[in-house]
């Protein structure tokens, strides 16, 4: 049996210092999620050089990697898409029924566990660039 | 405190079909940027890696399903965080027929590019 509570408007960002944990997860699901649709257009695009011819491609790749910037950004979108998968497990689990009780602290797991695999795979990001 | 609660009520095969590819997702991205980050590094891709990867047909079909379930997922989510903040009326069908057209289109050209990686179709310069 659903039942639902009046935690207030969410979208009401105004007063955001009363959010819950559970609105905080909501809000970063929404930002990543825009992320990663924006960014698949993007990755589409760029890999669309394989159309054009091998070199093409392979200069492409070699030319944006060569940049520190992009190395940046990936680890943005390694955060972005770790949180986003982490927090998608969450939601799984709680639409089938299961941690409710404990949205909150999984929700500061899922933070937790995403800045540990992000700081752990800057190296291995940054390679090769600095 | 009830006994079962969800933020959600399913309403049909959207609201399912979400969940699904969320599902297969959570798999499948984690296994790209494994194999794209830190099994081979994404600055030493050259197209002939990609085209050896892209010639298996499990790994070709794997990313074409991603490529579907990633954009129906991503589009779908838009669509609902628009309708969300009360997007309704004629824009609501606007948006709803735009985001369906750029889905279509996105596919499009991502099977042509896998086509193209995996060397069935060939560019007019190599």
């Amino acid at each position: 049996m659903s039942q639902s509570y009046d935690r207030g408007l969410v979208e009401d960002f105004g007063r955001w210092r009363e959010f819950s944990a559970g609105m905080w997860a909501w809000i970063f699901h929404k930002f990543t999620g825009w992320v990663l649709i924006g960014y698949l257009f993007t990755h589409i695009a760029v890999l669309s050089t394989a159309t054009v011819g091998t070199t093409a491609y392979t200069n492409t790749i070699s030319g944006l990697e060569s940049l520190l910037v992009v190395r940046f950004l990936e680890v943005g979108l390694l955060a972005v898409a770790v949180f986003h998968i982490l927090n998608g497990l969450r939601l799984l689990f709680v639409d089938l029924g299961v941690g409710l009780e404990a949205q909150d602290k999984s929700f500061y797991a899922s933070l937790v566990l995403t800045g540990a695999i992000v700081v752990a795979s800057v190296p291995t990001f940054l390679a090769g660039a600095i | 405190m009830a006994d079962y609660y969800s933020s959600f009520d399913p309403k049909g095969s959207r609201w399912m079909l979400q969940r699904l590819t969320a599902a297969f997702l959570v798999v499948v991205l984690a296994f790209h940027f494994m194999l794209l980050h830190f099994v081979n590094h994404a600055a030493d891709v050259t197209f002939m890696q990609t085209h050896l990867r892209m010639q298996q047909p499990g790994y070709f079909l794997t990313m074409v399903a991603f490529l579907v379930t990633a954009t129906f997922h991503g589009v779908n989510g838009v669509y609902n965080a628009l309708v969300n903040q009360g997007l309704d009326g004629t824009p609501k069908t606007v948006v709803k027929y735009g985001l369906v057209l750029a889905s279509l289109l996105l596919i499009a050209q991502g099977i042509r590019v896998a086509m193209a990686m995996a060397g069935f179709i060939i560019g007019p310069a190599a």
